[in-house]
């Protein structure tokens, strides 16, 4: 045990990273603040020290806007694959900083360390904490927080782990990725801020949307232009039937999203069906309209 | 625009919700208290405390209303040593968390000696965390329990200026006034207290340190007695500024000396907080007079 972890580097690194964005931020009383716990947590005076630390991060860092320049983003995400801060506050800055100070080395101790924070945490720190999962080690650990998170009845908290976060890209299996993209529609939330959706799009989660398209058509109630983009690369001719419909009666928004999903289609039926909207065709093709852009 | 400093919203409805945001009310505190039976382990307080710190304040904010809390371990309870002493080891962990504006609700139930013994222990931990401390006064034997809930208090070096003695009536006042603390009235249709018995103490005891609150739980109790008591009050000819310090200014005096809680956080949110947990009153919103009348008074009561 004698040899440094692997990534224990990269946790210097990180943690160097946001105490230099938060020492642009905070006044000097809030920085002294700050360095004094991340001492506090690093020489664990006290097993509660982690906790005391996150609970009191938003009263004596407040809750600005940390609202990163054009190059901390593009610092961000040369440290970290695909890191994206858009809508974070110091606090939560501070508390991911307190959570990388609390490494020593050990993946399981951290974990146990995390899990018991997430065990009390109140909603405010869970948002932060999921928020920052993809900076911590040991992720294989902390995988059944994040799908907690998933489980969880609060819509802030869900965001806080399925938007603009690598974490699921990485590391959810199959089923349970594709519970967490059906639930984002269920409680009518956007697909557009997750991470990799492309990328793991795949044949069951398909089949899950068309059914729930299906459910809410069957009850006459709308539903989200966004879910075909899952859908597009399986769809079949019920499917292409169904877009085709959408387009010539649905609202602008909802034919934007039928065009998209039959610009993505394979099948020559799509393409046709795509031609009743020329002005959509050509705003996709000139990338004016786009999944994001919806 | 009211703040109804004692409610347990964890055992009310969306109805009720609805209807207190429709009538104006902006804030709720929400003190640790039991639930109707004992716990039988610190698991479950814990999981009661993140509850009310976590699902309970999203539920507010999305009916337009801010939630905080009270932080503590209640006087029943107090009575079962191996709980008591489990759960005063979790508390500084919860006391210390974002919107935590007391410890409380504590103080006496039947005097006990264990009761005695944890009620002294969470005054020091107020003192110790600079927070302000909201006091339950006993049902039974009540004058001489908050006689002796504010002897400790003082014997214990909490300033009364940051204490607010819960569930007063006609024979409390004088003595928690006297003694430079904070007087809360537990509004109730059958018990505790009336709206009118309210009034006629304002009118002998002037508007300066009393509050009026719902105390609202899961048992016979009314979520929206905050502004029907300023409704009577206004009715009564009562001045304005009496009718905000009791039923709004000085809850938010007292408590916002924990640093936790501010007119801001409903004025003008922190745009972190609007992302996430707090979409705006509706009322405020819409720059409307809140209306008692309209609000649905059936469904609150149970």
């Amino acid at each position: 045990m004698t040899a440094p972890h692997p990534t224990q580097d990269n946790v210097q690194e990180r943690r160097a990273l946001f105490r230099e964005w938060l020492s642009r931020r905070l006044s000097a009383d809030a920085l002294a603040w700050l360095d004094q716990q991340i001492d506090a947590v690093v020489q664990a005076e006290k097993p509660l020290q982690l906790g005391i630390a996150i609970g009191l991060a938003p009263r004596k860092l407040g809750k600005a806007d940390l609202d990163l320049t054009a190059e901390e983003q593009a610092t961000a995400r040369a440290v970290r694959e695909d890191l994206d801060l858009t809508g974070w506050s110091v606090d939560q800055a501070g508390r991911a900083l307190f959570v990388l100070a609390s490494y020593r080395g050990d993946e399981a101790d951290f974990a146990r360390g995390l899990d018991r924070i997430f065990a009390n945490a109140e909603i405010g720190e869970q948002i932060a904490l999921l928020r920052a999962l993809p900076l911590f080690p040991a992720p294989a650990l902390l995988l059944p927080r994040a799908l907690e998170g998933v489980r969880n009845a609060m819509q802030p908290i869900f965001e806080a782990i399925a938007h603009r976060n690598p974490f699921p890209r990485e590391q959810f299996s199959e089923a349970q990725w594709n519970q967490m993209v059906v639930k984002t529609l269920f409680i009518g939330s956007r697909l557009a801020p997750i991470q990799g959706l492309d990328a793991r799009r795949n044949a069951d989660l398909a089949q899950m949307l068309i059914d729930y398209a299906d459910e809410r058509r069957a009850a006459g109630r709308s539903i989200s232009p966004e879910l075909w983009r899952c859908v597009a690369p399986f769809a079949g001719d019920a499917e292409i039937a169904t877009l085709k419909d959408i387009l010539a009666h649905g609202s602008e928004t909802e034919a934007a999203g039928a065009a998209l999903a039959l610009a993505e289609c394979e099948a020559p039926a799509a393409r046709a069906a795509l031609n009743a909207r020329q002005d959509l065709a050509v705003a996709i093709e000139s990338g004016r309209l786009t999944w994001n852009s919806l | 625009m009211y703040i109804d400093p004692h409610a347990h919203m964890i055992s009310r409805t969306t109805d009720d919700y609805e209807a207190m945001a429709k009538a104006g009310v902006v804030a709720v505190i929400e003190p640790a208290f039991w639930i109707g039976q004992p716990r039988t382990n610190a698991g479950s307080y814990a999981d009661y405390l993140s509850h009310i710190l976590g699902f309970e304040r999203f539920r507010a904010g999305q009916f337009g209303v801010r939630h905080y809390c009270c932080i503590g371990l209640n006087s029943k309870e107090a009575n079962n040593e191996a709980l008591a002493e489990a759960v005063m080891e979790i508390l500084p962990g919860f006391a210390t968390k974002e919107g935590v504006v007391a410890i409380g609700e504590i103080g006496y139930d039947e005097q006990t000696a264990l009761e005695d013994k944890y009620f002294r222990l969470q005054l020091d931990l107020a003192r110790e965390l600079d927070l302000p401390v909201m006091i339950h006064t006993p049902h039974r034997d009540k004058k001489r329990g908050a006689s002796r809930s504010m002897d400790v208090i003082i014997e214990h070096k909490v300033d009364p200026s940051r204490v607010v003695i819960d569930h007063v009536n006609e024979e409390t006042i004088q003595e928690v006034k006297d003694r430079g603390f904070w007087a809360a009235f537990s509004i109730y249709p059958h018990s505790k207290m009336t709206a009118e018995r309210m009034v006629a103490l304002v009118k002998t005891y002037g508007a300066e340190r009393l509050i009026a609150d719902s105390a609202c739980d899961w048992g016979v109790s009314d979520p929206l007695s905050v502004p029907k008591t300023a409704k009577l009050m206004a009715d009564s000819g009562l001045s304005a500024e009496q009718v905000r310090l009791v039923t709004y200014g000085n809850a938010l005096s007292v408590y916002g000396k924990s640093g936790q809680m501010a007119e801001s956080d409903w004025l003008s949110p922190a745009p972190i907080d609007q992302r996430t947990l707090y979409q705006g009153n509706t009322v405020l919103r819409g720059g409307q007079a809140p209306k008692v009348e309209q609000a649905k008074t059936d469904s609150a009561e149970r």
